[in-house]
């Protein structure tokens, strides 16, 4: 009998301590600890309204804004870097081991240790804001050449794509006779930017390519694609030098949305154009790249085959895009040079432009390994 | 008995003779992760100082009122800890509301210390010593400022040390735990100074 009152009373002590504390927590929780909600500007295009006094980073993670974090927010990975543009106090101490001098100045901080009382201005990177999965459907699918497809997305959910010309989507490859499951391949996107409804690829048979065979026999008008994007760091840049694009087969997409997109946004920078292939029968949108040497000012087309056909009757350059890149480009490092194709053909291709005198930070490439 | 024992001679013992880290060994895991710098250092020593100190008085209020009358002192080690944790989370949301320099120097090391064995242990010594209101708030604050100070020389030697070459082997919690053990072996001499128990 006493045992059991004295259990009793233990309980109830246990119980009255904790309920007491709980209260009064509870009671700190909802007065001291309210901050209302506060505004987050990202980018300065889109703002999220979240409540305040928590970390940045989980604040994000709510608005399904993800930014890379390997350690949960406990600030001890130090990946969760973001730019604040606007006055958010001190670094803490639980900051400062991960921020270097170089950082402090451009006022990054560690998002999980930074909380938000107020209202924040951050910058992340366009591709970790937009990076989404998108549900596709193929509006049409052309051939380009007997052997490179143009495949139009028209996109569903969500409705609109935000991207960089130049940049890549991941097609996923659903399963069928040679994948057991679906896959991921990724393709440059052909259209430029002010597209933002569908998304163009090109995309070149490769015997036993997983995708391309799916592509070349099997997709239909009409299907449901899932894609997501978009990546890359295949853009222009923003400077006043000549422009050297050079690319082969495929290779075209990305180099045709830039082109595209200078026209759009006006940007007439001295631009030439080498397109590989081996014949007239691997040319394509060849009208469309005369057609922007008459519309888009400083820009040059030069198409090159190796080994064109008698039935031909060729009469432009000729040569490995090697020997046509060393007959047409002076010397000189005022230059910037952008390449998209075969591995074989853009280490060819490097070589001979670093002799040419162009620094190789200037050089961008997407390999199609 | 402890009763005769004047308050400021368990203050210095609690900062020298019997410092709560190098003699107990207590607190070891924010000790070690924590003493790299000699400021990050400062704002968790000025933190432990505060809740240690805080804590021994609430926790002997709630010994000698809630659990001494009701028979439950066994029931020490629970309430404690909630105790020590529900005091460590209001402070903490208070500090952040007031100030941002000060939660950027000590509040945020609040979580940190949450659990930290030194502050339950200094709240079970002064029961099991059987300390009066008084005492215990020189021996929390005593030992605080004990464990402040052997953190904040840590984080001295630890600074000069990150110019040195130290084996592989060694490097990082290895060469600390050896370097907290020279200290304590210097905080042995003065032991038997001052009796407190």
């Amino acid at each position: 009998m006493t045992v059991a009152i004295q259990l009793l009373i233990g309980i109830g002590a246990i119980c009255g301590v904790s309920t007491v504390l709980a209260i009064i927590t509870v009671i700190a929780d909802a007065t001291i600890a309210n901050y209302g909600d506060v505004k987050i500007r990202i980018n300065d295009d889109k703002e999220v309204v979240v409540s305040g006094g928590r970390p940045l980073l989980g604040s994000l993670m709510e608005q399904k804004i993800f930014i890379p974090s390997a350690c949960g927010g406990r600030g001890s990975c130090g990946l969760c870097k973001v730019k604040v543009t606007s006055d958010a106090g001190d670094y803490l101490p639980t900051e400062l081991p991960w921020i270097s001098e170089e950082e402090k100045k451009q006022n990054i901080r560690l998002s999980c240790q930074l909380k938000i009382k107020k209202d924040i201005a951050i910058q992340i990177p366009e591709e970790l804001f937009n990076v989404k999965e998108y549900i596709t459907e193929v509006a049409s699918l052309r051939d380009l050449t007997y052997d490179i497809k143009e495949a139009t997305l028209k996109l569903i959910e969500p409705g609109e794509i935000k991207l960089r010309a130049g940049q890549y989507i991941q097609f996923q490859v659903p399963e069928y006779e040679l994948s057991k499951e679906s896959i991921y391949r990724a393709y440059s996107v052909a259209s430029q930017p002010s597209v933002t409804d569908r998304v163009e690829l090109e995309i070149r048979l490769v015997p036993n390519g997983i995708c391309t065979t799916y592509v070349f026999n099997h997709l239909k008008e009409g299907e449901r694609i899932t894609i997501n994007g978009p990546y890359g760091e295949f853009f222009l840049r923003e400077s006043e030098r000549e422009i050297v694009f050079i690319a082969g087969g495929s290779g075209m997409a990305p180099i045709k949305a830039i082109l595209y997109d200078m026209r759009e946004k006006g940007i007439k920078r001295k631009a030439t154009y080498f397109f590989g292939a081996r014949a007239v029968k691997d040319l394509f949108l060849v009208e469309e790249m005369r057609e922007l040497e008459s519309s888009l000012e400083g820009f040059t087309f030069i198409p090159a085959l190796s080994e064109p056909s008698e039935s031909d009757r060729w009469e432009g350059e000729t040569g490995l895009i090697t020997e046509v890149l060393d007959r047409h480009i002076g010397t000189g490092d005022d230059t910037e040079a952008y390449l998209c194709g075969s591995p074989g053909m853009i280490d060819a291709s490097v070589k001979v432009l670093t002799e040419k005198g162009i620094p190789e930070e200037l050089i961008y490439y997407d390999k199609f390994a | 008995m402890s009763q005769g024992i004047a308050f400021y001679a368990i203050f210095f013992a609690a900062i020298f003779t019997n410092n709560i880290l190098l003699t107990n060994y207590l607190g070891m895991c924010s000790f070690l992760a924590v003493s790299r710098e000699v400021k990050t250092s400062t704002g968790l020593g000025m933190a432990v100082v505060f809740v240690m100190t805080v804590t021994s008085v609430l926790n002997w209020l709630a010994y000698r009122y809630i659990l001494l009358p009701l028979d439950l002192t066994y029931l020490r080690y629970i309430v404690f800890i909630v105790i020590i944790a529900a005091f460590v989370q209001l402070l903490e949301m208070i500090i952040e509301r007031v100030s941002d320099t000060l939660y950027s120097a000590l509040g945020i090391f609040l979580p940190l210390i949450t659990v930290n064995c030194a502050i339950l242990g200094v709240s079970l010594f002064m029961v099991i010593r059987k300390y009066t209101l008084l005492q215990s708030f020189f021996y929390g604050l005593g030992s605080g400022i004990g464990w402040a100070l052997a953190i904040i020389a840590m984080a001295g030697i630890r600074q000069k040390m990150a110019k040195a070459r130290i084996p592989k082997g060694l490097a990082g919690a290895g060469i600390t735990l050896i370097i907290a053990g020279i200290m304590a072996l210097a905080f042995m001499g003065f032991s038997g100074m001052i009796k407190i128990t």
